[in-house]
């Protein structure tokens, strides 16, 4: 489904990643970990172009994402994304963040978008918010609308960049829990994340960068139960004991 | 002090047959209109003007940014003698003659007022856009929009709420600067004020007079966007965030 093959970026002469290489299959599940800065928020937005890259190719359901002649923002829409810091849209109730994209994009009607937006809303347990903005909800029903949005273009697969770090502490499981459903309802996802509950519950690989690399491309038992490298063993000795 | 206060000159008739009154009322109707039609032309170019500039291509942000430094640094009276006398000479000859003949002074005058006002226009809708978090952008293009469907549904509608007292004081500022335009022949209430001192000497009436009025114009244009803004007040929102990403 997705598949990145010996990919390198420079920002100006600084080299944000470094040959990268990895494939996320159908329904698969990946979790990216990885120190500040080693790239991983790099290597997702490469994946839906919202970062250009200068070498290697990544292809998304048979789409070069690279190749100029893409219609980029038809890919997009076909994959899903969740922020770090949501990223609602604030002047917009909730159904209109719901629907505009299904409306523009999609050219859905604006019945079928506000029914398949309340479906999903419904889905996140967030039905009664329906007409408020964004500013009125709390940071983890508004990660929960961000995820509902994403799923309301009916993506292939969803890319989530650290979606519960902006969150206190508890609230982040109520949106690793519609994380964990998706999951195990088959959605292929690629997870930027250091909650590493999650991963051992649902992830079926685990990736390490560091530096821009990826140092680290195991199946999740066999990550969590002897990381080759030492630097992926310090990292996890680091996060797990806190 | 032996001044010799009149306020029933208003009512006196003048050399055309009018009253005095009339020709404050006309110079009030042509600073309105000719303030109003270059507003409304600066918004349009200078929002134009300000998207262009925060694109990632870099010709449209050099050309918006190339405007921005003439038509700003230039005093607004030389560009409208520029547009006037200059222009039409620059242009070819049946261009020129027809600028010079046959085209209303009072377009020349709105299109020179509003070209300038639209370079400060330019730079508060970018000042708006860039203050929105990147994150904005990137969460409108993954959904599928396209750069423009970003700023037409998610980065232009929360950067204007947010410039907006900035707009404020431009949008009453205008009515300041069409008083220029009488340098180029729009009988606007600046040009009927000088006239009317000439023709009587009843300066501190005709001044109080005119200086309400143009206080009137800008207070009318405060409230104006002092509605607006509250009638575009997003609930919860507290402005001026700039995330991260
Ligand atoms: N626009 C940019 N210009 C220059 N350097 C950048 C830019 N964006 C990111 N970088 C650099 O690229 C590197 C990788 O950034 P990235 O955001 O991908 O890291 P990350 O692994 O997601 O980190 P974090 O855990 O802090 O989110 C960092 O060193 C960062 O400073
Ligand atoms: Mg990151």
């Amino acid at each position: 489904m997705i598949e990145i093959k010996n990919v390198s970026k420079w920002y100006g002469s600084f080299q944000v990643l470094t040959d990268c290489t990895t494939n996320v299959k159908k329904s698969e599940v990946v979790v990216v970990c990885g120190p500040s800065g080693s790239g991983k928020s790099t290597l997702i937005k490469c994946v839906n172009a919202l970062e250009p890259f200068q070498k290697g190719s990544i292809v998304v359901n048979g789409v070069a994402v690279e190749d100029p002649k893409t219609n980029l923002p038809k890919l997009r829409a076909q994959v899903g994304m969740v922020f770090q810091n949501f990223e609602l849209f604030p002047h917009m109730t909730i159904t209109d963040n719901l629907t505009i994209a299904q409306i523009k994009v999609l050219g859905r009607s604006r019945e079928e978008a506000v029914d398949k937006g309340l479906k999903l809303l419904d889905r996140v347990g967030l039905k009664a918010q329906a007409a408020k903005y964004p500013g009125q909800l709390s940071g983890g029903q508004q990660q929960r609308v961000a995820i509902a949005r994403a799923l309301a273009m009916d993506p292939i697969c969803m890319l989530f960049d650290e979606p519960t770090s902006a969150l206190d502490p508890e609230m982040i499981n109520e949106v690793l829990d519609v994380m964990v459903q998706l999951a195990h309802e088959g959605m292929t996802m690629m997870c930027v994340t250091h909650e590493m509950g999650f991963a051992r519950k649902v992830a079926h690989r685990v990736i390490f960068m560091d530096r821009g690399a990826i140092v680290e491309d195991a199946a999740k038992d066999d990550f969590f139960g002897q990381p080759r490298s030492e630097r992926a063993q310090n990292f996890l000795a680091k996060i797990l004991h806190h | 002090m032996d001044y010799h206060w009149d306020w029933l000159f208003f009512f006196r008739e003048t050399d055309d047959g009018l009253k005095y009154y009339d020709w404050i009322l006309s110079g009030l109707g042509w600073t309105t209109l000719v303030s109003l039609a270059s507003l409304a032309l600066a918004l349009a170019l200078g929002s134009a003007l300000g998207v262009m500039r925060t694109t990632p291509k870099r010709w449209l942000v050099a050309i918006g940014d190339a405007y921005v430094d003439v038509f700003r640094n230039i005093p607004l009276i030389v560009q409208l003698f520029m547009w006037f006398f200059v222009v039409p000479e620059l242009v070819p000859d049946r261009l020129g003659m027809w600028m010079k003949q046959d085209l209303p002074y009072v377009v020349i005058a709105v299109v020179g007022l509003g070209l300038y006002t639209a370079a400060r226009i330019a730079e508060q809708v970018k000042a708006g856009i860039n203050s929105l978090s990147r994150g904005q952008r990137n969460a409108g293009l993954a959904l599928g929009l396209t750069e423009w469907q970003t700023y037409r549904h998610v980065r232009l509608p929360m950067a204007y709420r947010i410039v907006l007292p900035a707009m404020t004081s431009e949008a009453m500022n205008i009515f300041k600067n069409s008083a220029v335009t009488y340098a180029v022949g729009i009988l606007e209430l600046y040009f009927q004020y000088k006239q009317i001192i000439e023709k009587t000497s009843q300066v501190l009436e005709i001044t109080i007079v005119v200086t309400l009025a143009y206080f009137a114009l800008a207070f009318l244009m405060n409230r104006l966007l002092a509605f607006i803004e509250r009638r575009t007040r997003v609930p919860g929102l507290i402005v001026g965030g700039k995330g991260s990403n």
